[in-house]
């Protein structure tokens, strides 16, 4: 073969080789795009999106600057050391007369109710008691109403002038800017959220644990019974995991509650006095107990997945080698069903720290998680902002746990099924 | 001649066939129009009956509209704001608390109201806006009941000659032992906290505003917190005293009347020191024309007191009470059942619905904080 390199190989057309097969390859690359092209955009829709919505409305802060922009504007160089002039004063007569005509100031209200408890009725109070009032402005709004007498309302009011904040951020971690906007911690009695947290993160792992525990041997009688049996076992398996989750837990409430169902079987047997009950739901033990259940199926599926693939020979190899049934079961079986259970922990854990429909209805006072406040904040007090702080930190906690597993473990090597 | 009439008649006929299909194109467009769909938000269980029997199962009949219930009032306040936010309100009328409703009036998410113009006069004349109780119409807000927060027990749990009578004897884990089921919010259960501890119903909410007035609050729960569960459903308190998970529950006093008449259940109501506050109708902003027809027939007088025979609230309106009958299963007196009833309103406390538009975030908070503890 004598072929010269300075002549490229053609196709039959005559374009060479190497551009027809880019073309050919930037076709099916096109092609691979527009077929995947719709679950991009639902991704982006209803999941991206949401995320950054989310992320930005946790710093969000646009009430005082929109509501009271006068206000603000009349505020800037004022010296912090004394009450701030008429003009001032006046500027704000003329902010809350005008948001009272366009009946927006529930926001800002709101708003500043947060960081100084009584600002609401202080506003509500003051734009209605505008239509009688006349200038001096400033000696009117203090005899109206005491709250704009005090040098702190104005601190705060240009302080929260900025249109990004990170008081929510510090509401969450039970933190608060003093009106001179240092950071301090809450007082005691309003410290709440960290210890939510934590309770959050040690309860998860728990139940991971837990499910670990309780999974491992069913994943491993799945994998190793005969088909006859084990098929009837992944039935029990998964039938549960089919039940509706409202249905599970309420079961759980029949059974555990202290007129339940396990209650009166111990005090028949005679092992529980009758005044003396356990205490097994509304609590901990209850919602440990429940999601546990919940979640087992998402432990025994993925190590059944991965004790599937071990060929038994492996086990029957260690033992004619000599091994005991412990040290094979440690040296062999057990590390070759590590992905198994990665797998399974990180689903576990991950699902759990998330939950919240279980620990509201049997969580009780000590069994509730961060999430359930999560919750009351978005439907109850509506601090959308507090909410949305307090999920991106638990967005946040679950993305490091991701790297520490993909670091530690490798997300390649988890199977699912 | 026969041909030409014949040959008449044809344009005519075709005519008549033309002005008949078309009356009745427009006499169906006019049905449709008229038989609507509304979506009415309110609390469910036995309450969302009573407006279903008194108000919705009538007016239904009587213009051919189909009402659907939703029950989301307690958590209506966000509903809304995230409806309107997303540009798409779909509640045509909600049932709210006053509190809520300050608050979705300030941020114009329902519609000002004029009370005389919207709202039905007495049967004797007299206008709207005299005939409803103190504080019954807001801005925005027409309330259609009088309900309270009251602290029930289960009389079976008790001997006979000691039954609890007071607010003090909720806080007394001697004399009345057993568990308590409290809602869990710091709201009434702060002044029921107050007035167990000596202080005047009128000086609770003045207390409440100072630091000291909050710790002597906590103090007084913390002095029953172990023999407390929470409850957060307003079915929850009923379950829990007919199971005797409890023996005392505080609860609305219209699911307490609704297990004893219609479960027979043995509870009795502590009146004294009964919190009661109002409840009624607001209107989501661009709704007001098509509910206009339904609000001012669902507030009139006769309709508010035939809510009366199905549950123990008393109507909003003055004219109502002589209406008031019996209960329309049982057939009992519903009149000392009401929480407006003279002996059972001797104690009464109005829920102060500014103070907690102000405190609610921080007393929340607090509330939960010591839970925590």
């Amino acid at each position: 073969m004598s072929d010269s390199p300075a002549t490229p190989l053609t196709t039959a057309d005559g374009v060479p080789l190497k551009v027809s097969l880019r073309r050919a390859v930037r076709r099916s690359k096109i092609k691979a795009f527009l077929l995947v092209s719709p679950l991009l955009l639902f991704l982006v829709v209803a999941f991206v999106m949401p995320i950054f919505e989310m992320l930005w409305r946790s710093v969000d802060n646009p009430e005082v600057s929109t509501h009271l922009s006068r206000t603000v504007e009349a505020l800037e160089g004022w010296d912090r050391e004394s009450l701030p002039g008429e003009e001032v004063f006046a500027a704000l007569a003329e902010d809350l007369r005008e948001g009272q005509q366009a009946r927006n100031l529930g926001l800002l209200s709101s708003r500043l109710n947060y960081e100084k408890s009584g600002m609401r009725s202080t506003i509500t109070r003051t734009a209605r008691g505008l239509g009688a009032l006349e200038p001096p402005y400033r000696e009117a709004l203090i005899e109206l109403n005491d709250t704009w007498g005090e040098l702190d309302t104005w601190k705060l009011i240009q302080r929260e002038a900025s249109p990004l904040t990170i008081s929510y951020y510090l509401a969450a971690v039970d933190r608060q800017l003093t009106p001179d906007g240092e950071i301090v911690r809450a007082p005691e009695s309003q410290r709440l959220h960290v210890t939510l947290f934590w309770r959050t993160l040690w309860m998860s792992l728990v139940i991971t644990g837990l499910t670990l525990l309780l999974g491992y041997p069913v994943a491993f009688l799945l994998a190793s019974l005969p088909l006859r049996y084990s098929n009837l076992l992944m039935i029990l398996v998964l039938l549960p995991f089919w039940t509706s989750l409202l249905v599970r837990t309420t079961t759980w409430i029949a059974i555990l509650q202290s007129q339940g169902v396990l209650n009166d079987l111990m005090v028949a047997v005679g092992v529980v006095a009758d005044d003396a009950r356990w205490q097994m739901i509304h609590n901990k033990t209850g919602t440990i107990v429940a999601m546990t259940h919940i979640l087992l199926p998402f432990m025994i599926l993925p190590l059944y997945s991965v004790m599937k693939t071990i060929p038994p020979s492996y086990m029957r190899a260690a033992r004619s080698l000599g091994g005991r049934p412990f040290l094979c079961f440690r040296r062999v079986y057990f590390p070759l069903t590590i992905p198994g259970i990665a797998a399974g922990g990180i689903l576990v854990f991950i699902l759990s720290i998330g939950y919240y429909i279980t620990p509201a209805l049997v969580g009780g006072q000590s069994g509730r998680f961060i999430t359930n406040y999560i919750a009351y904040h978005m439907q109850t007090s509506l601090n959308w902002g507090l909410a949305a702080a307090i999920a991106s930190i638990l967005l946040f906690v679950v993305v490091v746990f991701y790297l520490v597993f993909n670091r530690l473990i490798g997300v390649d090597k988890v199977k699912l099924g | 001649m026969k041909r030409d009439t014949q040959q008449a008649g044809k344009p005519a006929l075709k005519l008549m066939v033309c002005a008949v299909a078309g009356a009745s194109v427009l006499g169906l467009a006019s049905v449709a129009q008229a038989q609507q769909t509304l979506n009415i938000v309110s609390w469910g269980g036995a309450y969302s009956m009573s407006q279903e029997r008194a108000y919705h199962e009538p007016w239904m009949e009587k213009t051919g509209d189909n009402i659907v219930n939703i029950d989301r009032s307690a958590n209506a306040l966000a509903g809304l704001r995230a409806q309107s936010q997303a540009g798409n309100v779909t509640w045509d009328l909600v049932d709210m608390l006053p509190a809520d409703a300050m608050i979705a009036c300030a941020e114009g998410l329902i519609e000002p109201l004029d009370h005389d113009e919207l709202l039905a006069p007495a049967p004797d004349g007299t206008p709207a806006s005299e005939d409803f109780v103190d504080g019954a119409l807001g801005e925005c807000f027409v309330a259609s009941i009088v309900y309270s927060n009251i602290v029930a027990f289960n009389s079976s749990m008790f001997p006979e000659d000691k039954q609890p009578s007071t607010i003090e004897d909720v806080f007394d884990l001697e004399n009345y032992p057993g568990q308590r089921a409290l809602m869990r919010r710091p709201i009434n259960n702060m002044e029921w906290a107050l007035i167990a501890d000596g202080v005047d119903r009128e000086d609770v909410y003045d207390m409440l505003e100072t630091e000291e007035g909050i710790q002597r609050a906590f103090a007084k729960l913390d002095t029953i917190k172990d023999h407390v569960i929470w409850w957060e459903e307003g079915s929850q308190p009923p379950q829990l005293l007919a199971d005797r998970e409890v023996a005392f529950a505080s609860a609305y006093n219209g699911r307490i009347f609704d297990a004893m008449v219609s479960e027979n259940q043995p509870f009795e109501i502590i009146w004294d020191a009964q919190v009661f506050e109002l409840d009624g109708w607001v209107v989501p902003t661009g709704k007001l024309d098509k509910v206009r027809d339904y609000l001012y027939f669902a507030t009139d007088t006769q309709r508010l007191a035939d809510q009366a025979q199905y549950i123990s609230y008393g109507p909003a309106r003055l004219s109502s009470s002589e209406y008031v009958s019996t209960h329309a299963e049982t057939g009992i007196e519903m009149e000392p059942h009401m929480p407006t009833y003279g002996p059972n309103f001797a104690t009464a406390l109005q829920k102060d619905d500014e103070f907690w538009a102000d405190y609610s975030d921080e007393l929340n908070q607090r509330f939960d904080a010591w839970l925590a503890q």
